[in-house]
């Protein structure tokens, strides 16, 4: 007698099977209609194979829609505030999209993958918006979703073990680069991106292959105490790298029903991808407005005193919270590698300019007992983690 | 060869000439630039028979508006005003509307009549203040504020009980008033009609008592019939627009307005010759503007997707019918052939006429709005012969199958079946036809969807948000990009509001600027 799997409650991914294979703590939540592992054996174990070897991330989860058509690129163009026709075959761009009132819809990658074929990536899903945006282009737009399987793989040994997988001439690829490889047969998508701050890429191809894949990678690194991890030691990374992350450092303005909720990417500090020399793009008019009025928020990396992590704390202009809050920590973490209480947050102008103070209402709890502490904080203008290895090109083998 | 003019008028519909009159008025350098050979957009006079003139789209005037006739200085001349409305019965006992008077109807619906036109056309006054101005925006701009306060006080003056009765009947379809007043079939059938001509709506869609106010909104519901057909209008609109200096060029259909660098610069005609300009100013329909003279790459997706989704579908064909004769219509009075005549037995008959439409059908028992022009305007047809110009609903614009010689052979024949039944003579004294579907429509007066109204008249594209949300105050969001015709506030007939409201925004804008 057999039982059919009824595809019910959350998918599974393409190495969902390896994952589980070295999973000891079952501790797993729900990504986008997936299973996605918290942690496979410690978080802290796991961080630190990422930060001094390679941590292995399974990203198929990720939402990934083909972009093709005569109008691809004037589509692109469109839809993101920066500049498309700089994007060349073989590059990918990190960009954020915006609705009409240049607040932020989601951020993501866009691989340029040949001449007019894109792939764009990120965390939520948007075919609504994408179609919409397709009214008036001569343009296809496919999710396939469920039909790439991704791998982040990340940390300082990544090249050496990629090279000893067989894929050779990697060191070339310049970070925001990508390269396509032979993969028993299949096509095997390298890009040198990801989610961490540090030396890495990301590996793409077809599901079918995808455990071999997993078996080929971990064989080659045998030697470099490579772990595959869970979200936890991403997250940590992730902060320390300064990355964004929807729904917790901003909303996606199509999910967001009180106005003054959403952000605009001025106010996300990512003005560097707002190209107002082109001539229209979603936001844009908004935004240019936007620009000349001044902003009303302003993210902020924090460099807090002290080791109490500052998770959702209050910001303030003063020592003494006399005033009323100017904002407030959206992602915080104690930072292992950096050795430094790291947080990022939002303030409304004028507060925040790089290098000035704020001070930081830090609850913790001690023994079920709840304490209040003011940690002063420095506003930073570089990421936490900006190792000069993240750049290197070639890589340094180990 | 370029020619730098302060503004471009793409098309020259009413609105368009009313639009560029006042432009060049406070000295501006107008060029206005009409796809056809003759000006006037769906208010033309044309032969369709040899020797038949007719009104080729619009054939009556319900509400030009004084504010345009007093500015402009307009006095067209009427062959009729103030008609009645015949609304036929079957039997030959028709009903007689005129003004708040009802004839023929059933005991105490004149009465109720009275009561229900007063109260119609106190809401419609209120609605017609608002039809003069640009609508307000929900901003700090104090004149925005100052507008929306005086609509809310205006809605508040008309005092608690009508002020309940204005806001739970401006959503209300007409067909759940008409049963709960009227006894009278006839007259149900004809007020009804009246809410729903020119639109994809029945008489028991939502919002049909709005549309019912648009009609009376005007003059009360007043029509009158323009001696030498509705061409005359946009004739003399187009003698006083050129007067004022505007430079008039038709057989030029505009191919493109151009965008640079997010703001207009001028227009590209078909045949290539380009008119540069940084304020363009389109009478056409705000899908064709937007979507196919701009292009959605110069808008923004949210704008882009509400333009692609306005509802524009056309549902009232237009027949002509030239007599040899006029037809026996047995019951009517011999001078009441300059009359407006409908044929709307009861609303259930309009809202039955209605349904087919709603899945791609024409109507196989349609109504009408019928005018015999040539009764009071000898010069439309030849001596002792006539015009019968009618509006025959419904037709929809996305026919199932598409406007095949067939289909249209088939509603016509639908068309005069019906007509048979109230004229029974009509056949043998039709010599030649016409109909214009709103397929037809589109083609000819580049209106797209073939729709009177260029944009459904339905609450969500009403006043603040007609024809879009963004796009409500005349201004698009493209710079130096207007609109000025039946697309944009208030609405379609021959009234010139929307031509008016647009110029003075513009003006007004620039004052600012």
């Amino acid at each position: 007698m057999s039982v059919y799997e009824v595809p019910q409650g959350r998918l599974k991914t393409p190495f969902y099977d390896r994952m589980r294979a070295v999973d000891t703590i079952n501790s797993w939540h729900e990504w986008k209609g997936y299973t996605t592992p918290d942690e496979l054996y410690c978080g802290e174990t796991e961080y630190f194979a990422l930060r001094n070897s390679t941590g292995v991330f399974d990203i198929s989860p990720m939402t990934k829609y083909r972009i093709t058509g005569p109008d691809a690129l004037d589509y692109l163009d469109r839809l993101v505030t920066r500049d498309m026709r700089k994007i060349k075959p073989g590059r990918v761009a990190y960009a954020v999209w915006c609705d009409d009132r240049g607040q932020v819809i989601d951020d993501g990658t866009i691989f340029h993958l040949k001449e007019g074929d894109y792939r764009l990536c990120s965390q939520e899903r948007h075919m609504a918006w994408l179609t919409a945006a397709a009214i008036g282009f001569d343009v296809s737009i496919v999710d396939e979703t469920h039909d790439v399987a991704g791998l982040a793989v990340q940390g300082p040994t990544t090249w050496s073990i990629l090279n000893n997988m067989g894929l050779e001439g990697l060191e070339e690829l310049k970070p925001f680069g990508l390269t396509h490889f032979d993969f028993e047969g299949t096509e095997l998508m390298v890009s040198r991106t990801g989610f961490t701050g540090d030396l890495g890429y990301e590996l793409w191809l077809a599901p079918e292959k995808a455990e071999a894949l997993w078996d080929a990678l971990f064989d080659a690194g045998k030697d470099y105490s490579m772990r595959a991890i869970g979200v936890h030691a991403l997250e940590l990374a992730r902060i320390e790298a300064g990355y964004l992350a929807a729904y917790v450092d901003f909303l996606p303005s199509h999910a967001t029903v009180r106005t003054g909720h959403t952000r605009s990417p001025l106010e996300l500090g990512l003005g560097w991808l707002v190209d107002f020399k082109k001539p229209n793009f979603n936001g844009r008019r908004a935004l240019a407005e936007e620009k000349r009025n001044g902003s009303t928020w302003r993210l902020v990396k924090l460099d807090i005193e002290g080791n109490k992590i500052a998770d959702s704390a209050y910001i303030f202009g003063d020592s003494r919270a006399k005033k009323k809050s100017i904002g407030f920590i959206t992602s915080a973490a104690w930072s292992p590698v950096c050795k430094q209480n790291v947080a990022i947050g939002t303030v409304r102008t004028p507060h925040g300019e790089v290098g000035s103070n704020v001070w930081v209402e830090v609850y913790y709890q001690r023994e079920m007992h709840w304490n209040r502490a003011m940690a002063k904080a420095t506003v930073v203008d570089k990421p936490f983690w900006f190792p000069p290895r993240r750049g290197a090109t070639p890589p340094e083998p180990f | 060869m370029t020619d730098k003019f302060d503004a471009i008028v793409v098309g020259g519909g009413h609105n368009g000439l009313v639009c560029s009159a006042l432009l060049a008025r406070s000295g501006k350098q107008v060029l206005l630039l009409e796809a056809n050979e003759q000006v006037g957009g769906a208010a033309v006079t044309r032969e369709f028979a040899d020797g038949y003139s007719v009104s080729a789209c619009a054939h009556l005037l319900y509400n030009l508006q004084p504010s345009v006739t007093k500015d402009l200085k307009l006095s067209p001349a009427l062959a009729s005003e103030n008609m009645t409305t015949v609304a036929l019965d079957v039997d030959g006992e028709h009903v007689r509307i005129r003004g708040n008077s009802v004839l023929g109807a059933k005991e105490g619906d004149a009465e109720t009549y009275k009561a229900f036109h007063k109260r119609m056309t106190r809401f419609a006054d209120l609605l017609n203040t608002y039809f003069n101005k640009t609508p307000p925006r929900l901003t700090k701009n104090f004149k925005d504020l100052l507008t929306l306060g005086q609509l809310g006080f205006d809605v508040r003056r008309l005092g608690k009980t009508e002020m309940e009765a204005f806001l739970r009947l401006i959503g209300m379809n007409i067909h759940d008033e008409v049963v709960e007043r009227f006894d009278c079939p006839v007259l149900k059938g004809a007020v009804s009609l009246d809410a729903v001509l020119g639109t994809h709506l029945g008489p028991r869609s939502p919002n049909t008592i709005m549309t019912y106010l648009y009609r009376l909104a005007g003059d009360h519901g007043r029509v009158a019939s323009p001696m030498g057909g509705m061409g005359s209008v946009s004739e003399e609109l187009a003698r006083v627009a050129r007067d004022e200096g505007v430079t008039i060029r038709t057989g030029k259909p505009v191919k493109r307005i151009i965008v640079e660098n997010g703001r207009v610069t001028g227009v590209e005609a078909e045949d290539g010759e380009r008119f540069d300009s940084l304020t363009v100013v389109s009478n056409a329909d705000p899908k064709r503007t937007m979507m196919t003279l701009v292009g959605a790459r110069h808008m923004e997706t949210g704008f882009t997707r509400r333009m692609h989704h306005m509802r524009a579908r056309g549902n009232a064909a237009k027949l002509h019918l030239a007599l040899d004769g006029l037809p026996d219509i047995p019951g009517m009075d011999k001078n009441e052939y300059g009359e407006r005549i409908v044929i709307a037995p009861t609303e259930d008959y309009v809202e039955r006429a209605f349904n087919p439409a709603k899945y791609g059908e024409s109507s196989p028992d349609p109504v009408f709005e019928i005018t015999f022009p040539s009764f009071r305007d000898e010069s439309l047809a030849p001596t002792g012969k006539h015009v019968l110009s009618a509006v025959v609903q419904y037709a929809p614009y996305e026919l199932k199958g598409g406007w095949t010689d067939e289909a249209r052979q088939e509603f016509e024949s639908a068309a005069i079946r019906v007509l048979e039944e109230y004229m029974p003579d009509i056949t043998q004294r039709i010599t030649a036809s016409e109909l214009l579907t709103p397929a037809d429509i589109e083609r000819e007066f580049h209106i797209t969807g073939g729709h009177w109204h260029h944009c459904e008249l339905t609450l969500d594209q009403f006043l603040f948000t007609r024809p879009v949300y963004g796009a409500a105050q005349y201004r698009m969001p493209v710079d130096g990009l207007y609109l000025c015709g039946a697309g944009a506030h208030p609405g379609g007939g021959v009234s010139g509001a929307a031509g008016r409201n647009a110029a003075r925004a513009i003006l007004s804008r620039e004052k600012a600027a």
